[in-house]
């Protein structure tokens, strides 16, 4: 927490000055009871109208300094918290856009989402609850108890019994109640799931028959969590009537006592009235305290989590600036020198000893099982991940030689889950360039056989596309990245699985189209499918992150036992003659 | 701080220990309050004895609470007095003890009365809240179990979801906080001014003299403050569908080099979102003070007043004192009326969402005669079916099949083609338009939905396992398995062997998203689960995405072994199912355009053929 408070020091002095101000308004807020003490010891024991309208008029412009000292304050430290979280805000967000693949896995999308966003929000509260309540609350506590010895240091003595027991109070319902709490989130979290996967597999629920099944684990969690709300409930429910009475029987010991010690002579009414409404602010103060209790803990989580993202550095950096520019014909070489890569934590390396080269006008395809290691090698070349050993050249450069930015507009990449954006079709298409004349648009969506769709559309290429792309169809949404892809000028074109949901037949012709359109482009196409890959210039194999074998269709056929094997695999109870 | 107001500080604690902060919704109004209302007491009916106990009780402890400082005054006056009387030199005068104890004894007595029931109040309604909330959420639980798949298909998982937990949790903590805090606010508010009228009417009238300030500033500055939030709520909204799209894109945004425009969209808006956040902060931060300083300044106009007035004799100086604390205490319920009203109306809402769901149209119900006991040899016929997802786009129009049992139907289309269509309809998840879907020559709406589902298994692309062992996976296809049917329909499905080379066997919890085992072998176990429940028709998908070789052969084999002498309907992948099936449907864009054996279509020389010739020409060429 204290790490990220150093985003506050912009707002210096604003803080300062709000703090300030908020000490102001709490000394006027004690200020008030020591007046009408005066105007009940003075005033109205020496029957003195003018004295009390005097300390009256008093009393109302102290209010008056004390709210406007507060507004001010309030103004103050609203633009100080919200300043503080846009900073923060933007830290984490560059932060994470810096991170290549390697750190971003290690969080998680929705944890990184999550630390951007509620964490932030948390962090946020707490401060401006801190703001607010931290100068405030020490000040009119201490502040009161101060008066109060001051008035009268015996009767005050009603404080030293009554605060113990207060917090012995409030530590018995924390105990008790945080892990409850927990508890509870634990049980809603069951439901939850229950409930989802529920929503799910109803098609699969349904064709089993199995809602009773579903519905005997649905009412197990709905009455466990039901059970264990009702458990605190009732639990933290005691916690204001307990505290109540503890207040109002030491407000009753306070008058008993102040009776007696008026009688001895020691003190008056005035301050006796004065002293009741000192208790109440103490005893408030003490609540205050105990809520706070309540919200360091998840706003430190939070700084937590946010702390962890700052902290985490990106292992990637930008190799030295630009070297000299490439003339066109030693443009799109792609070679991988004896590449070894693992994974963090992972035991085994995904990729070993990994060499071949690629250049302009072939198509290189590659091919293996899951987890073979296809879509990491690609990575690799776009730099997603640093190599472990051996070296991967672009145009005769080591990526790590060159800043990141000039590395990836040499490479178009779709990648096997297909990302879309809200926005238009156009939009999408346009996303690697943005200044696109109308021409290279409808020719890349043809190449992706996108036209077809688009057009059918109401509003063609201005058509909506919703948050992942979630009203098109698998198909649709691989051609625009597709198009996407194909739109950006680059000398090397990846496609990782990227026409798997595409039938047949539109798999067919935009392989057609790919081969006659970007014929002097360097093309990766990673496929399960031999249909994709068996007219490549060069097909690899990979075989549990090892290379099985280089060649083509042919060669492969004549030497490769793996790619032997995959190929009868899917053609298997085909006629093969 | 009055007692009010601290204890609505506590009440405030176990709402955000939970993490629910209760914040009127903005935007969320209530369509129909008063209906609502309505419908929402029937929920509360059968518990009206226990409710009545627990105004009564909250009834009982306010009006304790509100005796007491007017006892109290009661002491003051006579500690005044005693020391007034000694002051003017009355002999023998002092302050009478005995009647003072008393008084504390009749205090004490009151505050742990008053607490008492207060907290009884509170333990039966947690009880009653409880019974109410589980009931409903069972209830929409049920509720869900007898919608059509219709409803599903439209609604986002998330939406219904946020139904069964947010809404209903919700209406729970209003019921169980706002509802006996509202009750009690008006007994004080009722109370309180009864106790300031018997004291001074005058002083009352002073005392109300800041209310119209006080109301200005609720209503005036709470819109001005809601308009604000609603403002913070939309760009924060904005920021987080940024952040969701640019995080989820990772690793498109990488590679196409956009990082900086991405972040230069972020800064926009978060230099939107901070503009309406310091002001949404801002106001809602001076609502409270402001209102501070109104009852601030009523406070001091009672003290003049009362100072006067006790001087003039016409109030005794306790009175005074009690009626200070009066004069705080009532305006605090009365801002917490505010508080409570947002809340209601937030929770009216989210109980509207919850009745909308309970009155969404259900499935038809089986009719009385359907039958319940029913083994087909599985005999499929479509007579004349007509069907689409809304009345204006009809997808299959008098489509007429006879499928003779154990027959092979293969389904073959581009993808997106709409092939779950006809899982929906002979499972009887939609309902036909025209015609009729028969078994074994009986209507599918003569057997009961649980009997006709029993009739199919399932083998779809999209697997479907939940949370539990393996174990129970596979079980979920027949109640009652023993372990050795389970081993047996494993082995069958070429499972067993993956299973048991897993560290936990059989007994392998598998996570929430099933990630610790393979695509292909949640498919060989969603196989096994079919096998096991042995059903006379099966749909099956052959698409097998993310699969490795070994695991896909596996799989085909297995798929084979399930079909043989079943009638199966099958999303067809491979050449040799499509040329082998008795019956290929050829379906594009959701409609059934041709049918037909492999050799009638060719001949067709239509779709059907160009798809073949695209597809399958390589194929065949090896």
């Amino acid at each position: 927490m204290i790490n990220l408070l150093r985003y506050l020091k912009n707002f210096k002095f604003s803080i300062g000055v709000s703090l300030l101000l908020i000490a102001i308004r709490a000394l006027a807020e004690l200020y008030l009871p020591t007046l009408s003490a005066d105007m009940v010891n003075i005033g109205i024991v020496n029957r003195d109208i003018e004295y009390i309208l005097h300390v009256g008029s008093w009393m109302l412009i102290i209010t008056a300094a004390g709210i406007a000292a507060f507004i001010l304050a309030g103004y103050l430290s609203s633009k100080a918290t919200a300043g503080f979280a846009r900073i923060l805000r933007e830290e984490v967000f560059s932060r994470v856009e810096s991170f290549s693949l390697q750190e971003f896995d290690r969080f998680g999308t929705a944890s990184l989402i999550n630390r951007t966003t509620n964490d932030i929000t948390q962090v946020q509260n707490f401060l401006v609850f801190a703001l607010r309540m931290i100068v405030m609350v020490p000040i009119l506590g201490a502040g009161c108890i101060v008066l109060a010895f001051s008035r009268d240091a015996i009767l005050a003595l009603v404080f030293v019994v009554v605060t113990p027991v207060i917090l012995a109070v409030i530590f018995f319902f924390m105990r008790q109640g945080l892990p409850l709490f927990k508890i509870m989130q634990e049980k809603l979290d069951r439901l939850n799931l229950i409930v989802r996967e529920g929503l799910t597999g109803i098609r699969v629920i349904r064709a089993f028959n199995r809602d009773s099944y579903e519905k005997q684990r649905f009412e197990r969690a709905n009455f466990e969590y039901a059970a264990t709300g009702l458990r605190v409930n009732r639990l933290m429910e005691a916690m204001t009537p307990l505290i109540t009475l503890i207040m109002n029987l030491s407000i009753i010991a306070i008058v008993w006592f102040g009776g007696i010690r008026i009688d001895l002579g020691f003190t008056n009414v005035g301050d006796l009235m004065a002293f009741i409404q000192y208790a109440m602010q103490v005893l408030y103060s003490f609540i205050a305290i105990s809520r706070m209790f309540l919200i360091i803990p998840r706003a430190t989580a939070s700084a937590a989590r946010i702390n962890e993202v700052l902290n985490t550095k990106p292992q990637i950096l930008d190799g030295p600036a630009e070297k000299q520019p490439q003339d066109q014909k030693t443009r799109g070489h792609v070679e991988f020198k004896d590449v070894t890569f693992r994974y963090p934590e992972a035991k085994r390396p995904v990729l070993r000893n990994i060499s071949f080269r690629a250049g302009p006008g072939e198509v290189t395809a590659i091919i293996g099982s899951t987890g073979s290691g296809k879509s990491t090698l690609v990575h690799l070349m776009l730099r997603l991940y640093d190599v472990d050993s051996g070296s991967i050249l672009i145009d005769g450069v080591d990526v790590r030689e060159m800043p990141q930015k000039s590395l990836r507009e040499k490479i178009s990449f779709v990648p096997q889950k297909t990302i879309l954006f809200s926005g238009t079709i156009l939009d999408n298409i346009c996303y690697g360039r943005e200044d696109a004349g109308s021409e290279e648009v409808l020719r890349a969506a043809e190449i992706a056989q996108a036209m077809e769709f688009i057009s059918e559309m109401k509003d063609g290429f201005s058509s909506p596309v919703a948050q992942g792309g979630k009203n098109l169809s698998g198909g649709q949404r691989q051609r625009l990245a597709i198009a996407r892809a194909l739109l950006k000028k680059a000398d090397i074109y990846i496609f990782d699985d990227s026409f798997s949901a595409l039938d047949y037949a539109t798999e067919a012709r935009l392989r057609r189209a790919l081969a006659q359109e970007m014929a002097g482009a360097t093309l990766f196409i990673i496929s399960q499918r031999i249909n994709t890959v068996k007219n490549a210039d060069r097909i690899i194999v990979l075989d549990k992150g090892r290379i099985a074998g280089i060649g083509t269709h042919e060669e492969l056929m004549a030497s490769c036992d793996i790619y032997r094997e995959i190929v009868v695999s899917q053609l298997s109870e085909e006629e093969t003659a | 701080m009055s007692k009010e107001g601290r204890q609505s500080a506590i009440k405030a604690m176990p709402v955000r220990l939970g993490g629910r902060i209760m914040l009127s919704a903005p935007g969320k109004k209530a369509k129909n309050f008063k209906g609502t209302i309505m419908r929402l007491l029937q929920y509360l009916r059968p518990h009206s004895f226990s409710l009545l106990i627990v105004f009564a009780l909250a009834v009982c402890g306010t009006v304790f609470s509100i005796l007491g400082p007017k006892i109290l005054g009661r002491a003051t006056t006579l500690f005044f007095n005693g020391m007034m009387d000694r002051l003017r030199g009355v002999p023998d005068a002092g302050i009478d003890f005995e009647l003072v104890g008393k008084i504390m004894l009749l205090l004490t007595g009151i505050y742990i009365l008053s607490e008492a029931f207060n907290y009884l109040g509170q333990f039966i309604m947690a009880g009653v809240v409880q019974k109410i909330v589980y009931t409903m959420r069972e209830e929409v639980y049920q509720k869900l179990t007898r919608l059509p798949l219709k409803f599903f298909d439209t609604y986002t998982h998330g939406e219904i979801l946020s139904r069964v937990t947010n809404d209903m949790d919700l209406i729970g903590s209003t019921l169980g906080q706002s509802l006996t805090h509202l009750i009690s606010s008006i007994v004080t508010v009722a109370g309180v001014m009864a106790m300031m009228l018997i004291i001074s009417p005058a002083m009352t009238l002073i005392a109300l003299l800041t209310l119209p300030l006080w109301y200005l500033i609720t209503t005036k500055i709470t819109r001005y403050s809601q308009k604000m939030f609603v403002d913070q709520q939309r760009e924060l909204g904005e920021l987080n569908s940024h952040i969701e799209e640019a995080y989820g894109g990772h690793i498109i945004v990488k590679s196409f080099g956009n990082e900086e425009k991405v972040i230069q969209r972020f800064k926009e808006i978060n230099e939107r979102l901070y503009d309406a956040g310091w002001r949404a902060l801002f106001i809602s931060g001076i609502i409270m003070p402001l209102i501070n300083f109104v009852n601030n300044m009523g406070y001091v106009l009672v003290c003049i007043v009362g100072a006067v007035f006790v001087i003039q004799g016409r109030i005794a100086i306790g009175d005074m004192q009690a009626f200070i604390q009066y004069s705080r205490n009532f305006k605090e319920p009365i801002i917490q009326f505010a508080n409570v009203a947002n809340i209601i109306q937030a929770t009216i809402a989210a109980a509207e969402r919850v009745f909308e769901l309970l009155d969404e149209e259900e499935e038809k119900a089986d009719s009385p005669h359907a039958l319940t006991l029913f083994a087909p040899r599985g005999e499929v016929k479509f007579e004349n079916v007509t069907f689409g997802y809304s009345a204006d786009a009809t997808l299959i129009k008098n489509m007429n099949i006879a499928v003779k049992a154990g027959q092979t139907v293969a389904i073959v289309g581009p993808t997106g083609a709409g092939k779950t269509t006809l899982v929906n309809l002979l499972m009887r998840f939609y309902e036909i338009s025209g015609g009729r879907i028969t078994i074994d020559g009986i209507d599918i709406r003569e057997i009961k939905r649980g009997t006709l589902r029993g009739i199919f298994g399932m083998v779809l692309q999209d697997t479907w396992l939940f949370q539990g062992t393996i174990r129970d996976n596979i079980a979920y296809g027949k109640e009652g398995a023993t372990d050795e049917e389970i081993r047996r329909a494993a082995a069958a499905a070429r499972a067993d062997h993956f299973i048991r080379t897993l560290p936990g066997g059989y007994d392998t919890v598998l996570n929430e998203e099933a990630s610790n085992i393979s695509q292909g072998q949640k498919q060989l176990l969603t196989i096994a689960r079919a096998i096991l429940a042995d059903p006379a028709i099966l749909i099956l998908d052959e698409a097998t995405s993310n699969v490795d070789t070994r695991t896909e052969l596996l799989i085909q084999k297995a798929m084979a072994d399930l079909m043989k002498g079943r009638t199966s309907f099958v999303i067809a992948h491979r050449l040799s199912t499509i040329k082998d099936a008795d019956m290929i449907l050829v379906m594009n864009e959701g409609e059934v355009v041709e049918k037909g054996t492999n050799a009638e279509l060719l001949a067709l020389n239509g779709f059907y053929a160009a798809l073949h010739k695209s597809r399958f020409a390589v194929e065949e060429a090896i």
